[in-house]
């Protein structure tokens, strides 16, 4: 009776070690969220009116959650997914009506005393339905249009909550192209968007400064160095057997070098246009040889290096299309302006962080955090009070338990027995390695301020159920593959 | 089964950027919180106020527990250049009386000083007065940015002894960079000049801390860590002088309109009974903000008043000398009390001539002493570098007239307990063999009646009359009597043994007692009392310098004295009844009235200097 019932009860057969994981994890949250939003000397951590007191009510609702998630038929979120979808797509559409306007963003709902934010749990509502797309059978995703189709899917809660004026948000959903590079979609897209940003980083970065022994720009001209890199290994990757990686690379380097040595030694000149007549040489080189030889990668590669120097051009435009304070926040990350107010966030949380040292200060010894340094300390910038008291072990010990977990989540999803489980899993886990990589990133001075939640540790309500929900379907569908395999 | 597909392997690759981007971000975490020890500085330069607690410095006392300098408050004006919102600065100039114009000068001062930061209180004014600071304090509200510091002063009880309190005044660079402790910050007081700076340790006392959390707001949120690193100020040690304050009042009245120094000394002890030097200025005007001004005009006087000459003033110690000598000269064998040396008219020699007063001829030391015969002590010292039996070169025997000299306090600084003594001048073998390739004793004769090469201090002097008095030994001349709970350097309590014997030493006093019975300072002596003294009449450029040295009671003797007038004229002149008022002032507690109307008519003679070269 009681083996029957660890058999079929999926409670008893959900992945032990995520359970773990998670129970550590928010359980270090709510630790740091003591430390974050308490004063010297405080030891009320559980009344009501304390943060940590309402966090651990949010994270005891978390966990009935979770053994709900955990009971019901897995079938449920399979047939429900568009239903969840389109409903969660409606009340993306009126929050922004009925929201009140906190620091410019209409994105939370107030049901009570108890704000909700429904962004958090359209992230879920978007991984189902797009697994349950990608799952069908025969859906592939190398397929441009069924990749357009599942694209959609994506960018139409993107597109409404940028409406909310909450940008972090929406930018959280880019985080599917990872899956959709895992269910095939061509790493082509996937390294075409990596090379934009390099080239987007180096060129304004360096926009403002001259190559020495030229006088040319030094992000134009490094840019350039790169894109005929990038041409030479992609002809090597997709056109292999051919001498035109080889010839292109060593031409490539004479060109260069020669133009650069006659600037460096003889006159002083825009090195920049030698390159660009070279981009375009190389791009009539893989055409001319396109043309003999009916291979689609030639045209593409030449069209790759041709639209990356245009990139290049139009990358102070792109800079200038962003809103005033979005560009101060690219510029200070680049470390191009020091200005008191934008970077104020990000140095006050290195402060914190580097202060804590090995070991950290200890529980609650926190100066930074505690003296209200560091902003939004309980939130978006809660791995400071991390960094601070518990130091570098536990700090980095915290970004182990994060890797452990985003590793477990794609063993699982490989082991899933239907695509749809599959395919929901590397949501999970891409929405999971996103907010991870965007928020320590950002605390840390790496990536740029993109205000959004770290899993389990932030407080607030919404952003803990959010990810409780995301992660026990998964659990439960994972549970239901066991059961299956009578594992 | 799992579902397998054509990019199953594309796992690997999700899976390496995630460990790829932890990867990234412990690295990152070892350079913030391991390799650099920056951020922990700015976060406690966040957080922590740190609240320097000032110690009330030591007091100062004479031998008779009278106050010479205390501590009164006065306040400090700070500025935290970064809260300076919407300042009135006509206003603020206003109420703290000054220009508008001074305002923006000390502002660009302040921000070009080394360490200079807009988030800390810096120093805008110092040493506020009582009545100003209240009228500041009722309108700071208005004045962002500003804040009061409260800070003491030091102030004087009296005029007298300039010279041996000195004073503080605001640390210089210098003195920031010298202290190995690196005790002092800008803007921290510092004892300048006299026991002020020789004794700053223990007058000083010892900084308090107090850390002091400060949120973001500025508020202050307690102490850190419940004051486990706070620290209290130990405050600074009293000191009590040996000075004798009506004693000193008394020299400095003596020395009025004349330059030179008196200093007394109590034998038994070394302690400094009285040290004035003439001109003197009056230490009470040598604080508040007039200070560097003040003292400006004071280095720039002509007569010197920061001078102590009583350590610094080097002079040709004159006839004071010849006790020296004949100490020599008895210890060597070179004399005896018996020996008889003719004077007529003077020293004459191998066609050499040194002249002296009329006397009878021969004569013997004792009276050789009262007479102040400057023969005697030619043919003494004479009669020491040509002895070839006795030195194997004349080398040999200057070499052993300069180690005597020594061991009597001469030609080295003594090591008083002021700053800037000076060492004076004993000449040796060597240095007559490169100023004067060739010479003998004739060469240098001079130099036996404290003439010529020679000089001293008037502290040596006076040092050369507490070890007669002593008979043959004396302790490191000082001025502090004790140091509340501490003890005074082992210095001023060991004995230095002179190389002349206790014997040779009863022949000079009773060649100085002579002086004083029957001789050249009979005017020193003291109803009631056996008085021993020395005059000394130092030949120099201008008008003859007046010296005097003695001691008084004979037998257990209590203090001794040294008078050093410049071109003063003979030492009885003046050297000798300013001694003998400063001897009897200090044995009766008072003068007789006799001497009291000797000492204002001493009090209205004063020297015209003009026309001397000084």
């Amino acid at each position: 009776m009681r083996d029957r019932l660890r058999h079929e009860n999926p409670a008893f057969r959900a992945d032990w070690v995520i359970i773990m994981l998670y129970l550590l994890l928010i359980c270090a949250g709510w630790v740091s969220i003591c430390g974050a939003s308490h004063e010297i000397g405080d030891t009320d951590f559980f009344s009501w009116g304390t943060r940590s007191g309402k966090q651990l009510v949010w994270m005891g609702c978390s966990l009935g959650l979770g053994l709900f998630l955990l009971m019901i038929d897995e079938k449920y979120f399979d047939l429900f997914a568009e239903v969840f979808y389109y409903l969660m797509l409606i009340v993306l559409i009126i929050t922004p009506f009925i929201a009140k306007d906190i620091k410019g963003s209409r994105s939370w709902i107030s049901l009570g005393s108890v704000s909700l934010q429904p962004a958090e749990f359209a992230k879920c509502a978007t991984a189902l339905v797009v697994a349950k797309l990608v799952g069908q059978y025969g859906f592939m995703l190398s397929d441009m249009r069924n990749l357009l189709k599942a694209v959609g899917f994506v960018l139409l809660p993107l597109g409404l909550i940028v409406m909310q004026k909450e940008t972090g948000g929406a930018l959280v959903f880019l985080s599917f192209f990872l899956m959709f590079y895992r269910e095939g979609m061509p790493g082509a897209i996937l390294f075409t968007a990596a090379a934009a940003v390099v080239y987007f980083v180096v060129g304004i970065r360096f926009s403002e400064e001259i190559f020495p022994g030229t006088s040319a720009v030094s992000g134009q001209f490094m840019v350039l160095l790169i894109i005929w890199l990038f041409v030479c290994g992609l002809v090597r990757v997709y056109l292999p057997h051919t001498p035109h990686a080889r010839r292109l690379f060593w031409t490539g380097l004479a060109v260069n070098a020669a133009a650069y040595l006659t600037s460096y030694f003889i006159k002083s000149y825009d090195v920049v246009w030698v390159q660009i007549v070279w981009t375009v040489l190389m791009a009539a080189y893989l055409i001319w040889h396109g043309l003999g030889e009916r291979l689609r990668p030639y045209y593409l590669i030449a069209a790759f290096g041709v639209c990356s120097a245009a990139f290049l051009f139009s990358a102070d435009f792109a800079l200038d299309s962003l809103a005033e304070h979005q560009q101060g926040r690219v510029r200070v990350l680049l470390g191009m302006e020091v200005k008191e107010g934008l970077d104020y966030n990000v140095r006050q949380s290195k402060i914190a962080i580097g202060s804590g040292g090995l070991e950290g200060k200890g529980f609650m010894n926190g100066t930074q955090t505690k003296l209200k340094y560091v902003p939004e300390q309980e939130t978006d910038f809660i791995f400071c009070t991390v960094g601070e008291e518990q130091g570098f072990i536990g700090s980095s010990l915290v970004l182990l338990l994060f890797l452990a977990l985003i590793l477990r989540l794609i063993w699982l999803a490989e082991r899933q027995d239907t695509a749809f489980g599959r395919v929901y899993g590397y949501c999970v886990m891409s929405i999971l390695l996103f907010h991870v990589f965007i928020n320590v990133g950002m605390v840390m001075g790496l990536t740029p301020v993109i205000g959004i939640p770290l899993p389990f540790f932030s407080y607030g309500g919404s952003s803990l159920w959010g990810f409780t929900l995301m992660l026990f379907i998964f659990l439960r569908l994972d549970a239901g593959c066991k059961m299956r395999r009578r594992l | 089964m799992t579902t397998q597909d054509a990019f199953s392997n594309r796992r690997y690759v999700i899976g390496g950027i995630a460990i790829g981007i932890i990867t990234i971000y412990i690295i990152r975490l070892l350079t913030l919180q391991l390799l650099s020890d920056d951020y922990r500085k700015s976060a406690d330069s966040n957080a922590f106020r740190r609240d320097i607690l000032y110690p009330s410095r030591g007091l100062i006392t004479d031998r008779n527990d009278s106050l010479l300098v205390y501590n009164e408050p006065s306040y400090n004006i700070l500025v935290t250049m970064n809260d300076q919102i919407g300042l009135d600065t006509l206003a603020f100039c206003e109420t703290v009386g000054i220009t508008v114009d001074d305002y923006v000068a000390r502002c660009k001062q302040i921000k070009e000083q080394k360490g200079y930061s807009r988030f800390k209180p810096q120093l805008f004014m110092t040493q506020i007065p009582k009545e100003e600071f209240l009228l500041f304090r009722e309108k700071l509200f208005r004045f962002k940015g500003f804040d009061i510091e409260k800070r003491t002063q030091r102030r004087y009880a009296t005029n007298l002894a300039a010279h041996i309190l000195g004073d503080v005044g605001e640390v210089s660079e210098k003195d920031i960079a010298d202290a190995e402790d690196g005790y002092y910050k800008s803007g921290d007081f510092i004892g300048k000049l006299g026991v002020e700076r020789s004794y700053e340790k223990q007058l000083r006392g010892e900084k308090g801390l107090r850390i002091l959390l400060r949120d973001v707001h500025g508020r202050i949120k307690g102490h850190y860590r419940n004051g486990e690193f706070d620290k209290a100020p130990i405050p600074g040690k009293n000191l009590t002088l040996s000075i004798d304050m009506r004693l000193q009042a008394l020299a400095e009245r003596l020395l009025e309109g004349k330059l030179g120094a008196i200093v007394a000394i109590e034998p038994s002890t070394g302690e400094i009974l009285c040290m004035a030097s003439g001109p003197t200025y009056d230490p009470r005007l040598m604080t508040g903000r007039e200070r560097s001004e003040l003292h400006k005009q004071l280095m720039a006087d002509p007569m010197k008043p920061m001078l102590n000459r009583a350590i610094m003033g080097m002079y040709p110690p004159g006839s004071t000398f010849k006790i020296t000598q004949a100490l020599i000269g008895l210890q060597e064998g070179i004399i005896t009390p018996e020996t008889a040396f003719p004077c007529a008219r003077g020293f004459n020699y191998k066609g050499m001539h040194l002249g002296c007063h009329g006397h009878g001829s021969p004569i013997p030391l004792v009276p050789a002493i009262g007479t102040s015969c400057n023969a005697y002590f030619c043919w003494t010292l004479n009669n020491m570098l040509a002895n070839r039996k006795k030195y194997h070169s004349q080398d040999e025997a200057m070499t052993r007239w300069k180690d005597f000299m020594v061991s009597m306090g001469y030609g080295y600084r003594l090591g008083v307990d002021l700053p800037g003594e000076k060492r004076g001048m004993i000449p040796n073998a060597e240095y007559y063999n490169k100023r004067l390739k060739k010479w003998g004793p004739l060469s240098v004769i001079s130099i036996s009646i404290g003439q010529g090469e020679v000089t001293a201090t008037p502290l040596q002097i006076c040092n050369l009359a507490a070890t007669v008095a002593n008979r043959g030994y004396y302790i490191v001349p000082h001025v502090v009597h004790s140091i509340q709970n501490g003890t005074l350097d082992t210095i001023y309590t060991t004995k230095h043994y002179t190389m002349a014997e206790r014997r040779w030493y009863e022949v000079a006093v009773a060649g100085m007692r002579r002086a004083v019975t029957g001789g050249t300072c009979h005017g020193a002596a003291i109803p009631g009392y056996e008085v021993c003294g020395k005059t000394g009449t130092a030949q120099n450029r201008g008008h003859d310098h007046s010296a005097f040295m003695g001691f008084a009671p004979m037998e257990q003797p209590r203090i001794a004295v040294a008078v050093y007038i410049e071109n003063g004229g003979f030492g009885a002149t003046f050297g000798v009844p300013i001694g003998k008022l400063i001897m009897e002032q200090y044995l009766n507690g008072q003068l007789a009235p006799g001497s009291e109307a000797q000492a204002a008519s001493l009090q209205s003679r004063h020297i015209n200097y003009r026309g001397y070269e000084r």
